[in-house]
């Protein structure tokens, strides 16, 4: 699409396109925090209310669940930033003008990583590296690696073409044009892709206590083998809180680093 | 003759892969201040030679020469930044305001912020946009028009010599497009920069070119000259075709109707009494004269007959003038103009509304009949 089409009677258009912005952006970061909020209302009842046997209380120790909860989070935070350490240089590089031409093999290679379940490339993982923290974060980063490099690469280049012809035409260097035009164009894309990332990195991270990698998979996991449904409630909902603030972090992100104009 | 702004020697350009280069061995000078356009159909190379002087596309080989200096080898972003390039799709910096836009080579220069702010408000002014409306806004906000108008004051951000422009108005509406092109000439006219064209329409080379260089396959120049010599003498059938029929209808845009003699016509100027018009017309042996009001502007036709059927007042014998022209027109506004009325005259008056004259059909069909042996510059 290029500028050049949008018809005269702008103020009213503007208004229009402002208001259909305003509504989904509203769902986007409404939504989130309203679901968030049920959750958290129904994990303090359930907390409140229930009387505790001592095993579920023992489960359920809230210092136990602290370093859990750190240990989540943890874990999806240093996978989260691997992959956008990873993903986006190699996104940049295979977009180049020059680059040889291996984006389309590179995406169906790393499509075929993550049809690999994530259960299953973290204990390829353990095999490799052992147990502990790291080694779910290393599963972790290469499993949700394709999402953002997928934006990347398609956030790259659906940037309108004559935009680039016309910043080269006016003597912008190629790294000119990636970070004055190119990047903050495709941001909207890009951090789409890491906000996947992070969900699937906070979800997944549940699994970490099958290597010994802590996480609320252990508060979910006891409760499972041992019969005791509150605490299997209570870990799952913790996860889903984690998952949902993340998100929502994300949405907040998407919205404040796209460029204006666009 | 002076000494070529641009200078393309033997330029070849063959892509890796073809057999056939793009551009054969092109020899092009493009003179400093004029405006040359390059024409033909689509795949001659057009494009492909405008842009390999800001060497968008590298020579295979040739020399380009800018300035007197031989800039086919060395840094193209500098060459570049020294030449305002316009595309057809303009490519505004969606994410940038207009004023970022359009201070985009100043910045990479480095020019000190005060000097930017003030070349881009002063380049919102040359394009007829209101600084204070239209620089903190973003492209997404414009019309195709004004886009464009922002298109070319961001080309003519650092102030550069030459202007390499690619189908600029290609994708506008004709309306807009005729307005542009006339804004254009105008900004021309007071910038005088060297400026590259390129186009298809051969209209729009006729109307936009001082020089025109019809180009066939490969680059290849069929010819090169002034638009007027090429309607009314193509070197050859190649370029005989692309001008297609009425090649001498569209010298009727390159001639002014201050080119035509104008006919003396009988005038009464206001006040004046009915008898005294008809004496006048008799003792000038004529049946019609034009009726002036005090400040010598054109009001009726007055013929003998209306005079002497109905006794109205004289403001409303006849019939009125509601076509004017101007010593600018070109010929073309001229004879649509002359077709509107059913006498085939029309009158002609300066820029305050002043009488002139009168031009008729007659006339100016006998300066199209000599034109062929004349090659005067409008």
């Amino acid at each position: 699409m290029s500028a050049a089409i949008v018809p005269t009677g702008l103020s009213t258009e503007r208004k229009r396109r402002s208001l259909a912005a305003w509504t989904s952006d509203q769902l986007d970061l409404i939504v989130t925090p309203v679901l968030a909020l049920i959750l958290l209302v129904l994990l303090i009842t359930v907390w409140s209310y229930s009387t505790f046997d001592p095993t579920t209380e023992r489960i359920l120790e809230p210092s136990q669940l602290a370093r859990q909860l750190w240990q989540q989070l943890y874990v999806a935070f240093f996978s989260t930033v691997i992959v956008v350490a990873v993903a986006i240089p190699i996104g940049i590089l295979v977009t180049r003008e020059n680059a040889p031409r291996i984006k389309d093999t590179l995406v169906s290679f790393l499509g075929l990583g993550q049809a690999i379940p994530a259960y299953g490339l973290i204990v390829l993982f353990f095999v490799w590296l052992g147990q502990g923290a790291w080694t779910v974060i290393f599963a972790l980063a290469t499993f949700a690696l394709l999402p953002v490099l997928r934006n990347t690469i398609v956030g790259l280049e659906q940037v309108d073409s004559s935009v680039i012809e016309a910043g080269k035409g006016m003597g912008m260097r190629g790294v000119q044009r990636l970070t004055k035009i190119e990047l903050p164009l495709a941001v909207p894309v890009i951090m789409a892709g890491i906000r996947t990332a992070t969900v699937i990195n906070v979800g997944m991270a549940t699994l970490a206590f099958l290597i010994g990698g802590g996480g609320l998979g252990e508060t979910i996991n006891a409760g499972l083998k041992l019969n005791r449904p509150t605490a299997i409630f209570i870990g799952a909902v913790l996860v889903a809180l984690v998952a949902l603030v993340f998100d929502f972090a994300g949405g907040l992100a998407q919205r404040y680093l796209r460029p204006k104009g666009v | 003759m002076t000494e070529p702004l641009i200078d393309l020697q033997a330029v070849t350009k063959v892509y890796p892969g073809v057999k056939e280069p793009a551009v054969k061995a092109l020899n092009l000078a493009v003179e400093p201040g004029e405006i040359l356009v390059l024409v033909g159909p689509s795949g001659c190379g057009k494009s492909t030679t405008l842009r390999l002087i800001n060497r968008m596309i590298e020579p295979t080989s040739g020399r380009i020469i800018y300035e007197g200096q031989d800039v086919t080898k060395g840094d193209p972003n500098e060459l570049r930044r020294r030449m305002g390039y316009v595309i057809q799709q303009i490519g505004l910096f969606p994410h940038r305001t207009i004023a970022e836009n359009i201070a985009t080579v100043p910045r990479m220069l480095k020019w000190p912020k005060k000097k930017i702010k003030e070349r881009v408000d002063e380049l919102l002014e040359v394009v007829s946009m209101d600084p204070s409306i239209y620089r903190d806004r973003y492209p997404s906000e414009l019309s195709g028009g004004q886009a464009q108008r922002v298109g070319v004051a961001r080309a003519l951000g650092a102030d550069p010599d030459v202007l390499l422009m690619d189908e600029p108005f290609g994708a506008i509406d004709p309306i807009t497009r005729d307005r542009l092109q006339n804004e254009f000439l105008r900004l021309q006219a007071d910038l005088k920069k060297t400026i590259v064209f390129v186009t298809h329409d051969i209209d729009e080379a006729v109307k936009m070119g001082d020089r025109i260089a019809i180009l066939r396959d490969q680059s290849e120049i069929a010819q090169l000259d002034r638009p007027e010599v090429i309607l009314t003498d193509p070197a050859d059938e190649f370029v005989e075709n692309f001008l297609g029929s009425g090649a001498i209808l569209k010298t009727l845009t390159l001639r002014r109707v201050r080119d035509i003699d104008l006919d003396p016509m009988v005038t009464l100027k206001q006040p004046v009494h009915r008898s005294q018009a008809l004496s006048e017309m008799n003792e000038a042996n004529t049946t019609s004269a034009v009726l002036l009001d005090e400040q010598d502007r054109p009001l009726r036709w007055l013929d003998e007959r209306a005079l002497n059927s109905s006794s109205s007042a004289l403001e409303r014998s006849g019939r009125p003038i509601t076509v004017q022209l101007q010593p600018e027109d070109t010929l073309q506004d001229a004879l649509s103009a002359m077709l509107q009325t059913s006498s085939g005259m029309s009158v002609v008056v300066d820029g305050r509304g002043r009488y002139l004259g009168c031009c008729t059909i007659e006339s100016l069909a006998g300066l199209l009949l000599t034109q062929g042996n004349e090659t005067s510059s409008p």
